[in-house]
Order: C-alpha cells, then sequence, then structure tokens
C-alpha cells in the first residue's frame, strides 16, 4: 500500500471510478478493501445546505438531513491516482449522482442476492439516467453463491449487454478483479477491445 | 475538524455564486505550488483553511471533507485561488475517462492487486 500522501508531482492526475448500490448492499466496504486512507466520510458536503430547510421539522431524524457517503483512494502510480466514491444511498440525492459521475471511468453497481431490491434504483439510473458504462456485482457476503446468475440477471431485468459478476466485497483482490470488469466494460463500450483480446495493431 | 456552526450561509462566502470559471470534478487534484504564509494569513478563514489544506495535493472532495467546507463553497473557493495561480488545478492529461492509454493504466495498477 502507498503512503497516506500522494505524490507530490505537478502532473499527477486522477480517475474515478463510482461504486453504487443501495443500502448495506456492501459499498463502503468495497471501497474499504483497497483504499490506501481510511474511507473519507463527507457527511459535511451538504449538511449546511440544507440545515435551514429540514430544520423547519423540528422531529426530523439527524440522519435524513446528511448525505452519508464514502470515497477511498488508490495509487495507480507517481502520476495517476484512481478515486472510488461510493454513492449516497437516498434517491433524493440523485443530482448528487450526476455530479459524482461526471468524468468517471464507469460504475460499480453492487447488489446483495438476499435483497436485490435495495439496487433496482441504482440499476435503474444507470439503464436510464446516464450514459457511464456500468457493470452489476453480486456481492457474496458469505462466499457463497445462492442463485445462478441467470436467474438474478433475470430478476434485476438487466440487458444482455450489462456484464453481471460476483465479488466479496471483503477481499482487496476479489474488488480489484470487479474494478478490472469495470475498466475492460468501458474499454469495450467506448469502442476499444480489451488488451490480450486480440493481437496489438 | 469539529462540527461548525454555519453562522455566515454558504451563498455570502461565495458571492452568491455556484459556477466555476473552469471544470472542477469531485476528483480533480488541486496543490499549492509554493507556499505563502504571508499570502495565507491575508485570506478569509475559509480560502485561508483549504489553501492550508492544499498544501498537500489532494482531490477537491478530500480537500472538502478535511477542511469541514461544503463541496460547492469549495469548488467556488478553490476556482478564485487558483485564477491567481496560487493554487494549481492538476491539468487532464487525458482526453477523456474513456482514453484506451488511461484504461489499460487502470488495468495494469489493478492487476497488481487481483
Amino acid at each position: 500500500m502507498a503512503s497516506a500522501s500522494l505524490p507530490d508531482n505537478p502532473t499527477l492526475t486522477s480517475a474515478k471510478i463510482v461504486i453504487a448500490g443501495g443500502f448495506g448492499v456492501g459499498k463502503t466496504t468495497c471501497v474499504a478493501a483497497i483504499s490506501e486512507i481510511p474511507p473519507v466520510n463527507t457527511e459535511a458536503w451538504m449538511t449546511a445546505a440544507s440545515e435551514p430547510i429540514d430544520r423547519l421539522d423540528p422531529g426530523i431524524d439527524k440522519t435524513t438531513t446528511t448525505v452519508a457517503m464514502d470515497f477511498g483512494r488508490l495509487t495507480i502510480s507517481n502520476d495517476l491516482v484512481l478515486y472510488l466514491f461510493g454513492t449516497p444511498g437516498q434517491a433524493r440525492f440523485w443530482p448528487m449522482w450526476d455530479d459524482l459521475c461526471r468524468g468517471a471511468v464507469g460504475a460499480l453497481v453492487l447488489a446483495d442476492s438476499r435483497r436485490l431490491d435495495a439496487s433496482f434504483a441504482a440499476i435503474n439510473y444507470f439503464e436510464q439516467d446516464s450514459d457511464l458504462p456500468f457493470v452489476v456485482c453480486l456481492n457474496l457476503f458469505d462466499g457463497m453463491l445462492t442463485h445462478h446468475l441467470d436467474d438474478v440477471r433475470q430478476a434485476l431485468a438487466l440487458s444482455p449487454d450489462v456484464p453481471l459478476i460476483t465479488c466479496d466485497a471483503r477481499s482487496p483482490s476479489s474488488v480489484a478483479q470487479a474494478l478490472m470488469a469495470v475498466v475492460t466494460h468501458t474499454m469495450q463500450r467506448t469502442g476499444h477491445t480489451a488488451p490480450g483480446a486480440f493481437p496489438a495493431r | 475538524m469539529a462540527k461548525r456552526h454555519w453562522k455566515v450561509r454558504p451563498y455570502v462566502l461565495t458571492g452568491g455564486r455556484t459556477r466555476t470559471r473552469q471544470q472542477l470534478l469531485v476528483h480533480t487534484l488541486v496543490s499549492v505550488p509554493y507556499y505563502d504564509s504571508v499570502f495565507a494569513a491575508g485570506l478569509l478563514p475559509e480560502q485561508r483553511t483549504l489553501y492550508e489544506h492544499a498544501r498537500e495535493t489532494r482531490s477537491l472532495a478530500e480537500l472538502s471533507a478535511f477542511s469541514g467546507i461544503s463541496l460547492g463553497v469549495t469548488r467556488v473557493v478553490v476556482d478564485d485561488l487558483a485564477s491567481t495561480d496560487r493554487l494549481l488545478v492538476h491539468a487532464e492529461t487525458y482526453e477523456s475517462p474513456f482514453d484506451r492509454r488511461l484504461l489499460e493504466r487502470l488495468l495494469d495498477g489493478l492487476r497488481k492487486l487481483a
């Protein structure tokens, strides 16, 4: 793992992959598994802006006034760093999703096979409201695949060109492979073939 | 940083602005090319906090989170500081996030962890 500081290099540039999915499907676990810094919680981001509005209702739950989302970081080399941004779960923050997805390489949409419905909204967002290439990934909490992937694909009504993979969000190598699937899918979607699929031109 | 109460509304800090001259994405990197303590002392509190935190290269998201300043305000203040060369907004090396060279480098980096 690289150090907590980024390389001091004026040509250092960054890329971003979005980690989406419903509440409790393992987004933070996934970011934490591979990030070289503890996942940063950005609760403060919208608190200030929403406070005067939400405060009108004194009974409102504290958690509804903040955007709980995490992000992490992975230094690829001394001139490239990859950021992983987990999306906030609540649908009311969809403008935030647009902001997070702008300029991203692709998205990994996590799903839990025991509660697929938790990720319906996220999948719907990427199918309907975004052009960002995305891969759907079943997080195997206990390491076991309890359903056939074909059944899951059908239950999620995924179009055939959206890859469906599995991972263990606690495992750094498994998360790295899932992220590789996202990058590879983006290559294919944006008109390039995956390296190794064909001889170099 | 401890949670702060906004005695000053965000739009006062930004002069009502919400847009920036340049595209500042959540993962856009910023850094202070040469730190100037005299310059820092003359800044408004929010500007100064962001300027100090940017002495280490950071993304806009990190800068906002570590400074305890909302992303929207961070964007506008960073944009202001960057227009005076006091803050460097790192240029995009690649044509787009779908640039094949970028994607291949990401794959190479991730493969080492896979």
